[in-house]
């Protein structure tokens, strides 16, 4: 198992949970397991093209799974994955 | 560079702690005296960044805002006083921030930052720190920092969590690292984030990522230490969770990519998907009515709904005894809304029961709906002045 942690703007769609136990495999694979689990978060990460989000990034780690090989970055029993979205507040 | 920075013995006995500091000492003093660091948004993030800035000596210091103190501002807005509610935010952050070191230059810009006037703004300085609220400013103030050559000091904040690193930085190599625009390529859709006024904030995370701000400032005018620069630091006050990622530039960025697309400032309102009117919107526009119409008919007992489309916890706070159904829950409930009465509907400002208005029009051929101009925050103006306003 590995576990994404879930930012706050996307608890709503977890029962506010911060973090989820996924399968390990590849990142898709983890990714689709939470949306297995959490079936309304799916449009939020995904476009209709099935591609990630412009405004949400996923790491590994520290790394951006962009500068490793995408979706198909090979993920490992204990790694924890991030899922980054935009947020604007600062007043 | 800096030679022709001087200081007084005053200046000296101010600044003795950053002078006695190794790796600083009177060099770092003299880049910070000669430093111009522009804040954008002088609310949560923006206060403890001007106290610490203006504290440390950096040599002039803008600041650009358009709003005016409120008392729901003081729980984190810490540059403020009851004495300030009412005041332009810019006039009296000036006034305070004069107050603790006249050695210094302070700029107010009283004005929302737009893309007519960021270039000319932006360009007298060397450092711009992002502490806006809203996604549009987000990607103008990083545009026009890209453009511009301008290092850009970014933190953002919701509810518990924050997010802090350094964009548009150039090494001393002279590679420049990241900017918004490799990190986030587009913005999310209206609505899903909430600001801070709809989704709430701890008062003092700002003040916590609005340091660190000021900290990797100070490091990029001073050259001293390492900047958050090709770093992604997040920040969760709830949990205490840290992490620092990596981030790096993409191929595709429209500003500064291997194939450079935009040469200038855009339409930020309508990139971040704040459309112009639909032919539906233009054609069935969301009627309006005012808080003393309404008064007047709760006082005739009119058979009138009211709907308030705000959050339970915003009930809480006050309310004028509408039926709540919060915005995101409102397709849920469009049986509850009556199609043979006016129905009002209300919000914190008129903003979101203005969208919720377009949407039942929209989708579902509403003719009686009305928006209650400027809120509940109008009512506890002008009908109610017991009510507490947030």
């Amino acid at each position: 198992m590995a576990k994404i942690i879930i930012p706050t703007p996307l608890r709503k769609f977890t029962s506010n949970q911060a973090a989820v136990a996924v399968q390990s495999g590849t990142v898709i694979e983890s990714i689709r397991d939470l949306t297995f689990q959490y079936p309304d978060l799916d449009k939020h990460l995904f476009n209709e093209d099935q591609q990630l989000r412009g405004f949400v990034r996923v790491f590994i780690g520290e790394d951006d799974i962009e500068d490793l090989q995408g979706h198909d970055t090979p993920v490992q029993q204990g790694d924890t994955i991030s899922i980054i979205p935009a947020i604007a507040g600062g007043i | 560079m800096s030679a022709e920075i001087k200081f007084s013995s005053e200046e000296l006995a101010r600044y003795s702690r950053h002078i006695i500091l190794p790796e600083f000492n009177i060099e770092g003093q003299k880049k910070l005296k000669k430093g111009k660091v522009l804040v954008v948004g002088t609310g949560g993030l923006g206060a403890p960044l001007l106290l610490y800035l203006a504290a440390a000596g950096v040599g002039t210091i803008g600041m650009v805002d358009f709003d005016v103190v409120d008392d729901s501002n003081l729980q984190r807005q810490v540059l403020f006083t009851r004495d300030d509610i009412g005041q332009p935010k810019v006039i009296a952050a000036k006034k305070r921030l004069e107050a603790l070191n006249p050695y210094i230059k302070f700029v107010a810009h009283q004005t929302a930052l737009t893309s007519d006037n960021a270039m000319d703004i932006i360009k007298d300085y060397d450092v711009i720190a992002d502490g806006t609220d809203n996604f549009p400013t987000r990607y103008l103030v990083n545009d026009a920092c890209v453009l511009l050559g301008k290092v850009n000091v970014y933190a953002s904040i919701y509810r518990f969590e924050g997010q802090a690193t350094v964009f548009n930085y150039t090494d001393k190599l002279g590679i420049t690292g990241p900017n918004y625009r490799d990190l986030f390529p587009t913005p999310p859709p209206p609505g899903l984030v909430p600001s801070c006024a709809e989704g709430g904030v701890l008062g003092v995370l700002p003040g916590i990522l609005g340091s660190i701000q000021a900290s990797e400032v100070i490091k990029v005018l001073s050259g001293v230490g390492e900047t958050l620069n090709g770093r992604l630091f997040l920040f969760d006050a709830a949990t205490f969770e840290t992490r620092t990622l990596k981030i790096k530039r993409r191929k595709d960025n429209p500003l500064n990519g291997d194939n450079p697309t935009q040469k200038g400032l855009i339409d930020y309102q309508q990139f971040c998907g704040f459309e112009k009117p639909s032919d539906h919107a233009e054609k069935f526009p969301v009627k309006t009515i005012n808080v003393k119409q309404l008064h007047n008919l709760i006082s005739q007992k009119a058979n009138i709904q009211i709907v308030d489309v705000r959050e339970a916890y915003e009930y809480e706070i006050a309310n004028i005894h509408g039926e709540l159904m919060p915005k995101s829950e409102v397709a849920h409930h469009v049986q509850k809304i009556a199609k043979d009465k006016q129905v009002i509907v209300h919000c914190r400002s008129g903003k979101r029961s203005a969208d919720v208005i377009e949407l039942l029009q929209e989708k579902y051929g509403f003719e009686n709906l009305y928006n209650l101009e400027g809120g509940i925050l109008a009512w506890a103006k002008e009908i109610d002045h017991s009510m507490a306003t947030y």
